[in-house]
């Protein structure tokens, strides 16, 4: 590690570095920028998303999305910065995080990060992310009589019943708003982080252009959505993925990884959670996977330590089941390679997450260079 | 009270659904349930919406066709089927509308935007296939995967949403000009309705609201047949013959939301048969103590196997507590909730035999 704190390094930009460092490459269309070639080992304590002001958390269900989105939200926030975390499918998630009552639609601060970094949380809601957009855009106050009228006749509802794309481009245009707001000359946040919806729909979700495409091809949606769809594609933007090391999450995340690619939206780093750690040695985990451990040695162990060695069987048995798990990790850590992401791994945590898990987890990402 | 009998659900009932959150193994569950009544002698098929790729091969579902195909290998009649959703509306449409005004519908921008969003659209559509394969009277028994969202029970709601629809005033000013026709749209909309139509077109845009009122116009010459089928799909799922198996991991956010559930489907008066928890932990050594395990490898060398082995059997046990724990919060709430609970596989179901041990944990 360079003898330069974290805090020092989350701003030093990273156009500082000589042209053409070892294991990074030129960032497109920004001259002189340099970010870390994928999976390339770290120089320094560079944080690897330091030109990035948005991240998009992805993942299937089940995953821990959402904790991981909080964990890097304090993470990025450390050492005196300010960060919003977002969250868009009305399940109040984030309150449930950070032992809140529930989030109205107003960014309010639910953590301090050590050092003094700010994190506030946003729930979108949509009824009210259309009544800002109108008022943002065509000055309707939305106690006025257009905006009253919209809200009774169920416009929402309509909207998002016969488009959904309607909703998808308030949703983010209120995260573009966040991400472009500025204080002075600096942005308001130094990141929002955003709790966005499960792999299977982030596509959709992100490409906004496409999905209200057929329906505005002109007008003021559509120009909305073009500018929403510039910030998303620009280099402003990570689409981090969380995975687990399970066949059907590896899956879907390397699906995720080619869609996102695809559609020309930036992917950021893989997130492995929940990684179950080993408290056996190489030879040992191998002769439990094969169910080939020394029973005899292990019984004479129990009884040395005053058990009853009559649970070596019982006891080998869950080993066995522990190696085969630790065995299927293996593969799903191989196959997760062929992404060419970043990775970065969380450890499984026996106890229900808590705020103080969440710092656990934050300052976790931290050491890998995630924040 | 774990006494959540399937057997006597998959020998008698003639609908099975299965709702839980995401990554709860609703699909796996699903296929378990099928296999397990195909094989106990029913004419079974199962519907799933987006099934682990492996798992989907080993019933034979290489494409997404819309058709149910018999699963080899099967001790019985099993067919299984992956939902195409756009396919299934168009169908809707092509049934219950004149085909000149089909033809409108379906090149329609917004209904190619509706057929194939993924929100609530695929709701109705599993409910819709679920209404076909029981009309075909090929099955005793079919068993219906559910999106993995908060709206999967969205189409409890289609009946009522589909009648606010129709009936509501914005779809009334939207048809409103391809009724009257052009300029006497003005005409005959209030002045209150003038302001907000004039509104939404600089909102939205003036070509928008064009195609969109066509699109309402043309969708409300099949919105009764389409408002029946949804009541009857609905009763239909009222019936005694339905029964609805929640699925959730014992993990804090699976059973909140196996909780939503269960209270939604209560609410509705709707047949639940009770709570599958999935991947529960087990120990083989329950007489050792987390305590005792962790103290006696302290007493012996580290890295050496039997305190590595021991340290393991502590970390399940903690495991096996926080969800034991996790259950009785449920099952206190949920007191006359009946429940099932499946062991835990190192690895993934992906194949039959696999697929009939997770039956045989099922069937308790």
């Amino acid at each position: 590690m360079w003898p330069v704190s974290h805090a020092v390094c989350s701003v030093a930009p990273l156009r500082f570095l000589p042209p053409g460092p070892k294991n990074f490459v030129p960032v497109r269309g920004h001259e002189g920028w340099w970010e870390r070639r994928p999976g390339g080992p770290r120089l320094g304590c560079v944080p690897d998303f330091a030109a990035v002001r948005l991240h998009v958390v992805s993942g299937k269900g089940g995953t821990g999305k959402t904790t991981v989105a909080g964990a890097l939200a304090l993470a990025l926030a450390h050492g005196g910065r300010r960060v919003l975390l977002v969250e868009v499918e009305e399940r109040q998630g984030l309150a449930q995080l950070f032992d809140t009552a529930p989030l109205p639609y107003q960014e309010r601060k639910v953590a301090v990060a050590p050092g003094g970094g700010d994190v506030f949380a946003l729930a979108i809601d949509t009824e009210e992310a259309l009544l800002d957009y109108l008022h943002m855009f065509y000055k309707l106050s939305p106690s006025g009589l257009p905006a009253r009228t919209l809200r009774k006749l169920g416009a929402i509802e309509f909207a998002t019943t016969i488009a959904p794309g309607v909703k998808d481009v308030l949703l983010t245009g209120k995260i573009k708003e966040a991400v472009t707001r500025k204080d002075g000359t600096r942005p308001w946040y130094d990141a929002v982080v955003v709790d966005a919806p499960p792999t299977g729909r982030i596509g959709r979700f992100l490409n906004i252009t496409h999905e209200v495409g057929g329906i505005a091809k002109v007008g003021p949606i559509k120009s909305q959505s073009d500018s929403v769809m510039a910030v998303l594609t620009s280099r402003l933007t990570a689409v981090h993925v969380v995975t687990l090391l399970e066949e059907m999450p590896v899956q879907e995340t390397l699906d995720a990884v080619t869609e996102l690619t695809a559609l020309g939206l930036p992917v950021g780093g893989v997130v492995v959670n929940m990684v179950r750690r080993t408290e056996l040695a190489p030879a040992d985990l191998r002769a439990a996977a094969e169910g080939t451990l020394d029973l005899e040695e292990l019984g004479k162990g129990l009884d040395q330590a005053g058990l009853d060695a009559g649970l070596a069987g019982p006891l080998a048995r869950e080993a066995s089941e522990h190696a085969a798990r630790v065995a299927l990790e293996e593969t799903g850590r191989d196959a997760l390679a062929a992404a060419g992401r970043p990775t970065y791994e969380l450890p499984f945590l026996p106890d229900t997450i808590d705020l103080g898990s969440l710092y656990e987890l934050a300052a976790l990402l931290r050491e890998q260079g995630m924040a | 009270m774990n006494d959540l009998a399937l057997d006597r659900v998959l020998d008698t009932a003639e609908i099975i659904v299965c709702c839980g959150s995401g990554g709860v193994g609703k699909t796996t569950t699903a296929a378990a349930l099928a296999l397990r009544a195909a094989e106990r002698g029913r004419r079974t098929v199962v519907l799933t919406i987006d099934p682990a790729r492996r798992l989907a091969q080993a019933m034979g579902l290489n494409e997404l066709d819309n058709t149910p195909r018999a699963v080899a290998g099967v001790d019985g009649n099993l067919d299984a089927m992956m939902l195409d959703m756009k396919r299934t509306f168009d169908e809707i449409v092509l049934a219950h509308a004149e085909p000149a005004k089909a033809e409108q519908i379906l090149a329609n921008p917004f209904y190619q935007a509706l057929s194939s969003s993924f929100a609530g659209t695929q709701e109705y559509m599993a409910m819709e296939k679920l209404s076909q394969l029981k009309a075909t009277g090929r099955y005793d028994l079919v068993v219906v995967d559910t999106p993995p969202t908060r709206s999967a029970l969205d189409f409890l709601d289609a009946p009522a949403r589909l009648t606010t629809f129709l009936d509501g005033r914005l779809v009334r000013v939207l048809l409103a000009p391809a009724k009257a026709g052009g300029k006497a749209y003005l005409k005959v909309v209030s002045a209150g309705f003038g302001v907000f139509t004039g509104a939404i077109t600089r909102i939205i845009g003036a070509s928008v609201l064009q195609d969109l009122s066509q699109f309402v116009a043309a969708l409300e010459t099949m919105f009764g047949g389409f408002r029946e089928r949804a009541q009857a799909t609905y009763d239909l799922l009222k019936q005694p013959t339905t029964s609805f198996v929640v699925v959730a991991t014992p993990e804090r956010d699976a059973l909140r939301e196996a909780a939503y559930f269960v209270e939604r489907l209560g609410k509705e008066q709707m047949p639940l048969a009770g709570l599958v928890l999935n991947r529960v932990h087990r120990t083989a050594a329950p007489g050792l103590t987390a305590e005792r395990s962790l103290a006696a490898a302290e007493q012996l060398e580290t890295g050496s196997l039997t305190a590595g082995v021991l340290r393991l059997h502590a970390e399940r046990l903690a495991l096996v507590h926080r969800e034991q724990h996790l259950r009785e919060r449920f099952t206190g709430a949920h007191p006359t909730v009946p429940w099932v609970e499946v062991t835990a596989q190192p690895g993934d179901v992906h194949d039959l035999e696999g697929l009939r041990a997770v039956g045989t944990d099922l069937a308790g």
